[in-house]
């Protein structure tokens, strides 16, 4: 197995554990806002998904990312089946060099741009991309414009994530589920959004172990998340600057 | 709740294993997969027309697997979306390199589950194409859906599409052709009980003996009106004034009529209610070029019936009168 390949493997495996112990906190937030299975199907889905990735014969980090995606399409059902696992399927093809700062970026791109198509969701409509948008955003800048090594880059990712997650609670939900409580729904954490989040961690946690350095802490003098793709951002001089304020 | 099943985890396996022993020169189930093709599949010179959805609906799905209308269909459990995987093992199977048409109903988890599915088999060189049926006129925004959901007006689809799959249409004609009835079909429906699925064991919404739900969709959902209960020809008012206010057709215009029933609904209260559709497209000045009164996608036991009708023209008539070899609609 590929050095990349075994990471994946780890990182899978630490997802794995981590939803099965978020399981009843992600089923009770899916029970107030849609139909509580959120908690169930991804413990399910990524438990099976540890099981093909251990049993991969001397996979790359691709093969891993595939198999992983296929398994929770097959397992996990409902919406969320394509949103995590299909887009997963899509975005793995990044990895066929292997990790890389660049090909981390490209994956993670083709990863919200696979979730945002499947679901038309955008930013405030009360789902996971309210969680992924920031965090992969967040990624792109400090990789691409403030040379971070990788490991920072993804501790801001995440802090980036986090804040995506407590914003879910005051908005209004326009798609998924939880959009036919309409104002019902404000006030209620995004359960995607949150199994998101814990996703992020887990990678963060093996990527700072695979270094050999602590997960960096990040904070509130985190830079602002960049609320749009700092591709476009850079096109137009006045959004850039008035991200800075 | 009395129910002739086994394990409820067990039923759609067990189903799908009964229905292929009972068709087994029409109908082959692929290995490991809730899916069932034709046994002939993958036929060549041929568009494939695919299809699928929650299990619950029968004869839908897979009843319209046959010589005229669909290729393959896949199978959900109970009211849920079969997975993405299984639906790109259905286009797979059923793909001879003519391409393939998804006809999806709009229900979100089968929408987005076929879209992966598509996009993956697109990857592997297929060259797939789909329809959304979206023909139920009670509703914009539903318990599962964004925009109106798909209900019987879906049979229509397989029908007219299958056709021209057959006549040996391209994938954009066959395309085209279903779009077609998309855009000239609705439907409505109503709910005398609510069903009883296998897993819950207790009906799913709570009616009384003098209520009915007016507006329903095909998985329990309640509907978007309930009403002291009706005489049949009041029923049928309410249902087909919906649906025709939706279509807003001219005078003289010839229509395509279905009575589908729930699932426990006896023949003659859906002929009952026939009778008055028909008075009532008369009054209009429509012209009822076909009736078909019948099980033909049910919600379980739910007690009920929903109207569709569909406007045609030459060439819909001739699709939907053209040979079909299905399990559960035969026209010779």
């Amino acid at each position: 197995m590929t050095d990349d390949g075994a990471a994946v493997v780890a990182a899978v495996e630490a997802v794995a554990e981590r939803i099965e112990a978020e399981r009843d906190h992600l089923t009770q937030l899916d029970s107030a806002i849609g139909d509580a299975d959120h908690g169930g199907n991804m413990a399910r889905g990524w438990a099976e998904a540890a099981d093909a990735a251990r049993d991969l014969d001397d996979p790359d980090a691709e093969a891993v990312a595939k198999t992983v995606g296929k398994t929770l399409m097959a397992e996990v059902g409902g919406a969320s089946g394509p949103l995590f696992g299909g887009s997963l399927v899509f975005a793995a093809g990044e990895l066929d060099e292997g990790i890389t700062p660049e090909t981390a970026v490209a994956f993670a791109e083709t990863y919200l741009e696979k979730v945002e198509d499947r679901g038309d969701a955008r930013v405030g409509d009360q789902t996971m991309v309210d969680a992924l948008t920031p965090a992969v955003h967040t990624f792109k800048k400090s990789i691409e414009v403030d040379d971070l090594p990788p490991v920072e880059a993804l501790a801001k990712a995440v802090d980036a994530a986090e804040r995506g997650v407590a914003f879910t609670v005051p908005i209004r939900a326009r798609k998924g589920r939880a959009s036919y409580l309409g104002w019902r729904s404000v006030g209620h954490q995004d359960p995607g959004a949150t199994s998101t989040l814990f996703i992020l961690e887990e990678v963060l946690d093996v990527a700072a172990n695979r270094v050999g350095v602590d997960v960096p802490e990040t904070d509130a003098s985190s830079p602002t998340i960049p609320d749009e793709d700092p591709d476009e951002a850079a096109d137009d001089g006045s959004a850039a600057a008035s991200e800075d304020d | 709740m009395k129910k002739l099943i086994n394990d409820p985890d067990d039923v759609v396996d067990e189903m799908l294993d009964g229905m292929t022993a009972a068709h087994p020169d029409r109908l082959r189930r692929l290995p490991d997969t809730q899916v069932l093709v034709r046994d002939d599949a993958p036929v060549d010179d041929k568009v494939a027309l695919v299809t699928g959805g929650g299990s619950g609906h029968e004869p839908t799905h897979a009843g319209y697997i046959g010589d005229g209308m669909l290729d393959g269909a896949a199978a959900g459990d109970v009211f849920s979306s079969p997975t993405a995987d299984e639906f790109e093992a259905l286009i797979g199977a059923c793909d001879a390199g003519d391409g393939v048409l998804a006809i999806i109903k709009n229900y979100e988890g089968d929408v987005m589950n076929f879209e992966t599915a598509i996009e993956l088999a697109e990857m592997e060189g297929v060259e797939v194409e789909s329809v959304v049926v979206n023909d139920d006129v009670a509703v914009e925004d539903s318990l599962y859906t964004s925009g109106r959901r798909g209900v019987c007006g879906t049979i229509l689809v397989h029908k007219a599409a299958g056709a021209k799959a057959a006549q040996g249409a391209d994938l954009s004609e066959v395309k085209r052709v279903a779009e077609k009835v998309v855009d000239n079909v609705g439907t409505m429906g109503t709910a005398l009980t609510s069903c009883v699925t296998p897993e819950k064991g207790e009906p799913t919404f709570d009616l009384g003996d003098d209520e009915i739900e007016l507006g329903i969709g095909i998985h329990g959902e309640p509907g978007t009106e309930r009403t002291e209960a009706m005489p049949a020809d009041e029923v049928t008012e309410h249902l087909t004034e919906a649906v025709l206010d939706d279509l807003d057709l001219d005078e003289g215009q010839e229509v395509l009529t279905v009575v589908n029933g729930m699932g426990a609904t006896p023949q003659m209260e859906l002929f009952v209610v026939n009778r008055r559709l028909q008075e009532l497209l008369g009054e209009r000045g429509l012209e009822t070029y076909d009736a078909w009164v019948g099980d033909y996608m049910t919600s379980l036991d739910m007690a009920g019936a929903s109207i569709t009708v569909c406007a045609v023209d030459d060439e819909l008539k001739e699709l939907f009168d053209a040979p079909a070899d299905t399990p559960a609609l035969t026209k010779k």
